[in-house]
C-alpha cells in the first residue's frame, strides 16, 4: 500500500473498482433494510406468542398460538373501529377526488373571470396546517351537533388544496386537441370532463384517492376530538386510547397493532408501484 | 432547428393568448365545476383560520357557546409570558432539530446506495417505505414495546452488549431522543423515495462519461450526483421540517407529553389548554402563533416548488 506505485488507471481496474464499490453498497444497504424490518418481524413473533410467553425476550416461540388475534376480534370494538376506518377514508378519497379533480379541470382548462384570483385563494390553502385549526374546527361541528358523527371526521379533510394543484398540473399535461374536439362536437364543459379529462388521468385519480384513503385512515388528532365514543373510534383513535387497557399483555398489544396496520399493509403491497411513483411524481406530503 | 419552430408556432400563439384571456361562455361553468371544492374549503379551511384569529381575542371557554370576553391582544401576552408555552414550543424546535438531520441524511445515504445496486429494489422499498404508511397508533404500540424496561427488544440489546439500560421513554432528558429514533424509522421510507425519484432524474451518460476520464465512484456521488440533486434536497428539508413541526401523535400515544412534560409538543399544548383547560381564546392565540410559524416555513416550500414548475 505504501511504497508500490499506484498502477496505470485502465477501463478494466475502474470497473473492477465500481464493481466492488456496489458490492459493499450492497452490503451496506441490506444491512440497514434488515435493521428497518426487525420492529415489525419482532411484532409478528410477539404477537405469535401466548401473553405470558413474551417477557422471555426470545425470537423462539414456544407455544406458537393465534390466540390474541382471537380474542381481540370476539371483543367486537375492532370490528367497529375498522367500520368507522373504512366508511370514513373511502368516502373521503372518493370525494376528495371528485371535488378536486373538477377544481382541477376549470384551472386548467377554463379562461373565466377571476381565474387568477381563485388560483392564488387556492394556494394559500396549500400553506395551511389543518392541524393547527382543531379548536377553531371543534367550536364548528360542536355548533352543528355533528360531533360523533362520519361527517365531522369526512368533511374537513376533503377541502385539500394540494390534490387541486396535482389535478390541475396532471391535466396540463394532457393533449388538448381531444377536449377541444369533444367540445366542437358539442360536449359541455362537464361532459368533457368526465368522458373525455377523466377517463385518461387514471394514474393521478389511483395516487390522489390512495394517498387521501392512507392519510385519513392515519389521521388521529382530529377523529380523537371528535370520535369520543368507543363505538365510532377510527383504528387509529381506538388503538390510542385502549393502549393502556391492555397492560402486561404483550401478545394482545402487538396482536392489535397488526389487526391495525393489516388494511395498510395490504393496501401497499397492492398499489406499491402505484404509491411510490405518486410521492415522486408530486411531492405531495400530508 | 427551423423546421420545428416553424411547425410549433402557429400552434404555440393561440394558445398563448387565451392562457390570458377570459373566454366568453366560461365563467359560470367555471364557477359550477370549483363551487363544491370552494365550498368545503371556505366552510372548512378558510373560515375556521379567520374564525381562529377572531377567536385568540377573546376570552373564549369551550363550556360557553359565543366568543366570551373581548380580551385585546391579553391572551397573545399570555402566551409570550409563559414559560409553558416557550417549553411547548422549544420542544417542537428541538424534535425538528433531532429529527431533520438524519431524515435528510440517511434518506439521502440509502437512496445513493439504492441507485448503484441493481437487483432487489422492492425488498428495500418494501423494508425502508412499509413503516411510512402505518397508522401513527400501531407504531407507538410497537415502539413502547421495544423500549420496555428490561424485557423490550431494544433494551435488551443494550444490555447484552454490556451497557447500563436506558430509561428510554422514562427520563426527561432521554424521552425525546427515544421519540426522534421512532420517527426516523417511521417515515424516512418517504424521504427515500422522493431521493430515489430525484436520481433517476439524473442522466446516466454524466456517469459513463466521468467514468471515462478516470473518476472514481466516491467522486461521482461528490461531484455530480450530490450537486444535481440540490433541488430535491431542499423540497426534502422543508417537507421535513414543517412535519417535524407538526408532531403530535408520537408524544401523545408514547410518553402524554411527559414525563414532567418533557416532550410535550406545540399542538399537544393547544390540545390541553383547549381541550383539558377548556380556554379556547387562549388556546387559538398560541395556535395562531404557531400557525404564522408553519406558514412561513410553508412559503418557501410554495416558492420552491413553484420555481420548480416553471422551469419544465
Amino acid at each position: 500500500m505504501t511504497t508500490v506505485a499506484p498502477p496505470p488507471v485502465t477501463q478494466a481496474s475502474i470497473d473492477r473498482r465500481t464493481k466492488l464499490f456496489n458490492r459493499i453498497c450492497a452490503g451496506v444497504l441490506v444491512a440497514f433494510a434488515i435493521i428497518w424490518l426487525v420492529p415489525i418481524l419482532w411484532t409478528v413473533d410477539t404477537a405469535l406468542k401466548p401473553n405470558a410467553e413474551t417477557t422471555e425476550t426470545t425470537w423462539l416461540i414456544h407455544h406458537p398460538t393465534l390466540e390474541s388475534f382471537r380474542t381481540l376480534l370476539a371483543q367486537g370494538d375492532v370490528w367497529n373501529w375498522y367500520a368507522t376506518s373504512f366508511i370514513t377514508s373511502a368516502l373521503t378519497a372518493a370525494a376528495t377526488v371528485i371535488v378536486a379533480s373538477m377544481a382541477g379541470f376549470a384551472l386548467s382548462r377554463m379562461r373565466f373571470r377571476y381565474r387568477w384570483l381563485v388560483f392564488w385563494f387556492v394556494l394559500i390553502g396549500i400553506m395551511i396546517p389543518q392541524q393547527v385549526l382543531i379548536v377553531p374546527q371543534f367550536r364548528e361541528f360542536s355548533a352543528w351537533g355533528l360531533l360523533n358523527t362520519y361527517w365531522a371526521v369526512i368533511l374537513p379533510q376533503i377541502p385539500t388544496a394540494i390534490a387541486v394543484f396535482i389535478f390541475k398540473q396532471f391535466f396540463d399535461g394532457l393533449p388538448r386537441d381531444l377536449d377541444e374536439a369533444a367540445r366542437v362536437d358539442g360536449a359541455g364543459f362537464f361532459r368533457t370532463y368526465w368522458r373525455v379529462v377523466m377517463p385518461l388521468s387514471r394514474p393521478v385519480v389511483s395516487a390522489v384517492a390512495i394517498f387521501t384513503f392512507v392519510w385519513s385512515w392515519n389521521n388521529l388528532l382530529w377523529p380523537l376530538l371528535v370520535m369520543s365514543n368507543p363505538k365510532l373510534m377510527t383504528i387509529p383513535v381506538g388503538l390510542a386510547t385502549v393502549q393502556g387497557t391492555y397492560g402486561i399483555r404483550y401478545a394482545d398489544t402487538m396482536a392489535s397493532a397488526i389487526l391495525g396496520a393489516l388494511p395498510l399493509v395490504l393496501l401497499f403491497l397492492f398499489f406499491q408501484r402505484r404509491i411510490v411513483e405518486g410521492i415522486a411524481g408530486t411531492g405531495l406530503k400530508g | 432547428m427551423t423546421t420545428i419552430v416553424e411547425t410549433v408556432s402557429p400552434e404555440v400563439a393561440p394558445v398563448t393568448t387565451t392562457e390570458r384571456n377570459t373566454q366568453p361562455g366560461h365563467t359560470r361553468p367555471a364557477l359550477l365545476m370549483l363551487a363544491p371544492f370552494l365550498i368545503l374549503y371556505v366552510l372548512f379551511i378558510i373560515g375556521p383560520t379567520l374564525y381562529m384569529v377572531l377567536m385568540s381575542f377573546f376570552d373564549g371557554s369551550l363550556t360557553e357557546s359565543g366568543l366570551g370576553k373581548f380580551g385585546g391582544f391579553g391572551n397573545y401576552a399570555e402566551a409570550f409570558g409563559s414559560a409553558d408555552f416557550w417549553s411547548s414550543m422549544w420542544h417542537t424546535l428541538w424534535f425538528t432539530i433531532l429529527t431533520t438531520p438524519p431524515l435528510v441524511v440517511l434518506a439521502l445515504f440509502f437512496a445513493l446506495l439504492a441507485n448503484r445496486v441493481a437487483r432487489g429494489r422492492a425488498f428495500f422499498r418494501l423494508a425502508f417505505f412499509l413503516p411510512y404508511v402505518l397508522p401513527s397508533a400501531v407504531v407507538a404500540l410497537v415502539w413502547i414495546w421495544l423500549y420496555t424496561p428490561e424485557i423490550g427488544l431494544l433494551s435488551k440489546i443494550v444490555t447484552t452488549f454490556g451497557f447500563a439500560e436506558p430509561n428510554w421513554l422514562g427520563s426527561p432528558s432521554l424521552a425525546m431522543w427515544s421519540l426522534a429514533i421512532t420517527t426516523v424509522w417511521w417515515t424516512l421510507g418517504f424521504n427515500f423515495v422522493l431521493f430515489l425519484a430525484g436520481l433517476q432524474d439524473i442522466p446516466r451518460d454524466l456517469y459513463e462519461a466521468s467514468s471515462i476520464d478516470g473518476a472514481t465512484p466516491w467522486q461521482q456521488i461528490w461531484r455530480i450526483t450530490i450537486p444535481l440533486l440540490n433541488r430535491t434536497t431542499a423540497l426534502v428539508i422543508v417537507l421535513q421540517v414543517i412535519a417535524s413541526l407538526k408532531v403530535f401523535d408520537q408524544m401523545y400515544i408514547m410518553t402524554s407529553g411527559g414525563p414532567n412534560y418533557s416532550t410535550r409538543s406545540m399542538l399537544q399544548y393547544v390540545y390541553d389548554l383547549g381541550f383539558t383547560d377548556l380556554r379556547t381564546g387562549y388556546a387559538a392565540a398560541a395556535s395562531t402563533v404557531f400557525f404564522v410559524l408553519v406558514l412561513a416555513i410553508s412559503t418557501v416550500w410554495v416558492v420552491l416548488t413553484r420555481r420548480q414548475e416553471q422551469r419544465f
